[in-house]
């Protein structure tokens, strides 16, 4: 009786030893061997897998940075820089901040500005809707409405406004993933930056179409006049295909651009104070009447010294 | 012997063919017509008029823009007033030849009397020309060039010319007008056809809820003479007019995913599509008009019409030659009610392949609120080509592409069945074709990726050389 125990507890005892053994050998020769610094990184990511980086999740987020030379295309938008100087730190490179950047909805379509030309019944999609016609207002390039980006957001930052029709952005909660931007297939929201102290301008339009057809489907709308263009001292408004578009890497916030749109197209956004649109008018307009003045002046000049220049080379002809 | 009708899915819609006593009645033409450039599959044309040009009714305004794309030809006489952009039926911006209407003065060389031309030209390469010159087009909704699709690719055989005349689309009695009252010409047309493909076998295929149609062109093959035609009855089952339904009733053979009809020997055209050969290659005449129903359910039936239209006629100036719209319309349709396209620009021209304005009410185009689905299979019992709507819509919504792809959505053919069968009022259709969309773009960029591989590796070779 007491043999068998022992029998039993000493092969069971050499069994586990061999085969401890041929585990530990196996583990030996297939070791994966993979950064620590991956693990490290891992754990100062935010965590979201959202995305928005291009990476499949935090964890392909920290893969690839640990393997990449510098951190130039990888950049976590959600973290933002807190997050990635603890990233830089990590892995000892150098990191260039970025500006923190905000989802923005570039359409004024609101129910008011652009009235309904039919009525829609299919499935609420804006991919769905937008493959089938070209919506159910005048404009083919406004909002849908059908919320294809507040499915698409997984912070909760966005929703519907029954009033207008329109989504809104809850800049506080936007961690600028851009899930939103990709989903909405007409391209209306754009990755914009926060501007200092949260101000920022942008034309609220992206209707390509000529001014009459425009205004006739909305009021709000981008008619492609150029003024904005042509008002613009800092070359940030790009003006193609009839409509503006504001480059924020060179708006200097002047706001002359809002004050002088006749649409009402251009937003400005976060500034302490209401525009004083009468007195930015006035203000352009004298600078714009100081300016042809001095053109008209210029000219004038050039057509003297060229009259004075004109009977010496006659002289000179007739010598 | 059981009826003959394709062997997969299909359903039963109420076939509401309440025009169908209704004689087509000629429109007058109106003060100003807008002509699509886009009024086929493939490339648009191009214009080849300028803004003050006269142009005789039939005169070539456009000439085709690639290889699969068509003639288009002023469909009146006058001056051209504006090539720009307006807007087509669903809203979207398309170039439009805007002709101001003078008169009706017909381009030489056309044939305008009614005697009817029994004689087959013998040149095969003549009738093509023609049929390419006169600008005909598939008329049974896909608006495919008719040259393309009767000239199949050296190699492939036609076994078998199928003439459509099912049309199982609900309340359209277009094709079913023109079946009793152009009679022979579709005949004729037919015949046409046949000898281009090389004189195969040819079936015209009815569906048994038109014993007229059916009578009347059994009589008019016998009274003609040709050799080789039939006329068939098909039992009554939507989407019998589907392409490779059609093929699988008639022929008993399945096209392939992806493959196209004449891969198993057979080419189908539509009766409109027959008529419009005969009228280009007997009477040299272009293709500007077709014949249009105007129906739906909350139109009194003699309010009802089958109208024969020049193209580019603006829809609202139809709907009120015809009386204006109804009261109780709550959507207006073109095409009929299970695949046609909701009208959400009156104001959008007919085009060469437009068939009706269909007006519903509320309670036959209400949806219904979408709930779970409950897995009861309707949908992949209902679908004609075998697929799993349910699935799919799935995949959709989850943006899987690749399994989309795996699961043939490629092969929707867009009939919604689905839709029309499920107990759930999923918007099935909505969601699986713009899926399709999606993965037949993945898959069209996949192919040139692999072209422009194979070129370039060529080029490599040559350079290596």
């Amino acid at each position: 009786m007491t043999t068998t125990i022992i029998w039993t507890i000493a092969i069971i005892a050499i069994l586990g030893l061999v085969l401890a053994l041929v585990l530990y050998f196996v583990a030996e020769k297939f070791k994966v061997v993979e950064d620590p610094r991956i693990d490290e990184v891992e754990k100062v990511m935010p965590g979201a897998n959202c995305g928005g980086c291009g990476f499949a999740g935090c964890r392909a987020f920290a893969d690839a940075a640990v393997k990449a030379p510098n951190l130039d295309n990888n950049y976590c938008p959600v973290g933002g820089n807190d997050v990635m100087k603890k990233v830089a730190a990590i892995l000892g490179y150098e990191l260039k901040e970025k500006a923190p950047m905000v989802a923005v909805v570039r359409c004024n379509g609101t129910c008011e500005n652009r009235p309904k030309t039919n009525e829609y019944d299919g499935a609420t999609s804006c991919k769905v809707k937008a493959a089938l016609y070209a919506g159910d207002t005048g404009c083919a390039y406004g909002c849908l409405g059908c919320g294809d980006c507040v499915e698409a957001c997984q912070f909760g930052a966005i929703s519907m406004d029954p009033a207008t029709g329109l989504p809104v952005v809850d800049e506080s909660k936007c961690t600028a993933c851009g899930a939103c931007a990709k989903a909405c297939p007409k391209h209306i929201i754009e990755l914009r930056n926060k501007g200092p102290r949260g101000m920022r301008m942008y034309v609220s339009c992206v209707n390509k179409d000529k001014g009459p057809a425009v205004k006739k489907a909305c009021a709000a709308a981008c008619i492609g006049c150029g003024i904005c263009f042509k008002t613009c001292q800092h070359g940030a408004i790009v003006f193609e295909n009839n409509v503006a578009y504001i480059d924020y890497t060179k708006c200097k916030l002047c706001r002359e651009c809002e004050a002088m749109c006749p649409t009402g197209a251009i937003h400005g956004v976060g500034f302490p104070k209401p525009l004083d649109k009468e007195g930015v008018k006035a203000r352009i307009q004298e600078r714009q009447k100081k300016a042809r003045e001095a053109a008209a002046a210029a000219a004038e000049a050039a057509k003297l010294a060229a009259a004075a220049a004109e009977p010496v080379k006659k002289e000179e002809n007739n010598g | 012997m059981a009826k003959i009708t394709f062997s997969m899915g299909g359903v039963h819609p109420n076939d509401a063919k309440i025009a169908k006593d209704r004689a087509i009645e000629v429109l007058p033409l109106p003060q100003t017509v807008y002509v699509s450039m886009a009024q086929h599959l493939g490339a648009p044309a191009k214009p080849v008029v300028a803004v003050g040009d006269k142009v005789k009714t039939g005169q070539v305004i456009a000439e085709p823009g690639g290889f699969i794309s068509a003639f288009v030809h002023s469909p009146v006489s006058g001056t051209v007033k504006s090539i720009a952009p307006q807007k087509d039926l669903a809203g979207n911006w398309m170039t439009h030849v805007e002709i101001a209407v003078e008169g009706d003065e017909w381009a030489e060389g056309i044939d305008l009397s009614d005697t009817l031309v029994t004689e087959i030209p013998e040149d095969r390469a003549f009738i093509l020309d023609r049929i390419k010159a006169c600008g005909v087009v598939g008329l049974g909704g896909a608006t495919f060039p008719t040259h393309v699709k009767l000239n199949p690719a050296p190699g492939s055989v036609a076994e078998c010319l199928i003439i459509n005349g099912a049309e199982c689309e609900p309340y359209l009695t277009s094709d079913y007008r023109i079946m009793l009252e152009r009679t022979k010409e579709i005949v004729i047309g037919a015949a046409i056809m046949q000898k281009v493909l090389g004189g195969c076998r040819c079936v015209i295929g009815i569906e048994e809820n038109k014993p007229e149609a059916i009578a009347a062109m059994g009589k008019a093959v016998s009274e003609l003479g040709y050799k080789n035609i039939e006329v068939l009855s098909l039992k009554k089952k939507y989407p019998q007019g589907g392409e490779k339904q059609l093929i699988d009733a008639v022929m008993h053979r399945q096209v392939g995913s992806g493959g196209l009809p004449i891969s198993v020997g057979a080419v189908v055209q539509n009766v409109a599509t027959s008529l419009a050969v005969y009228e280009a290659v007997q009477k040299n005449k272009p293709l500007i008009t077709n014949t249009l129903t105007i129906t739906g359910d909350c139109l009194p039936v003699e309010k009802q019409h089958n109208y024969l239209f020049r193209i580019g006629m603006p829809l609202s100036y139809i709907a009120e030659q015809a009386g204006g719209v109804p009261e109780g319309a709550a959507k207006l349709i073109s095409g009929g009610p299970m695949m046609g396209k909701a009208i959400a620009n009156l104001d959008a021209c007919t085009v060469k392949g437009s068939s009706s304005i269909l007006y519903l009410s509320e309670a036959a185009t209400r949806r219904e609120p979408e709930s779970n689905c409950i897995r009861c299979g309707k949908c992949a019992e209902a679908c004609p080509m075998g697929l799993e709507p349910f699935l799919l819509n799935k995949l959709a919504r989850a943006g899987r592409t690749d399994d989309l792809e795996a699961n043939a959505v490629q092969d929707c053919i867009e009939c919604g069945c689905c839709l029309y069968s499920c107990p759930a009022h999923i918007p099935l259709l909505d969601i699986i074709r713009q899926a399709k969309g999606q993965v037949m773009g993945i898959i069209r960029a996949r192919a040139a990726a692999a072209k422009a591989a194979a070129e370039a590796a060529k080029a490599a070779e040559a350079a290596k050389k």
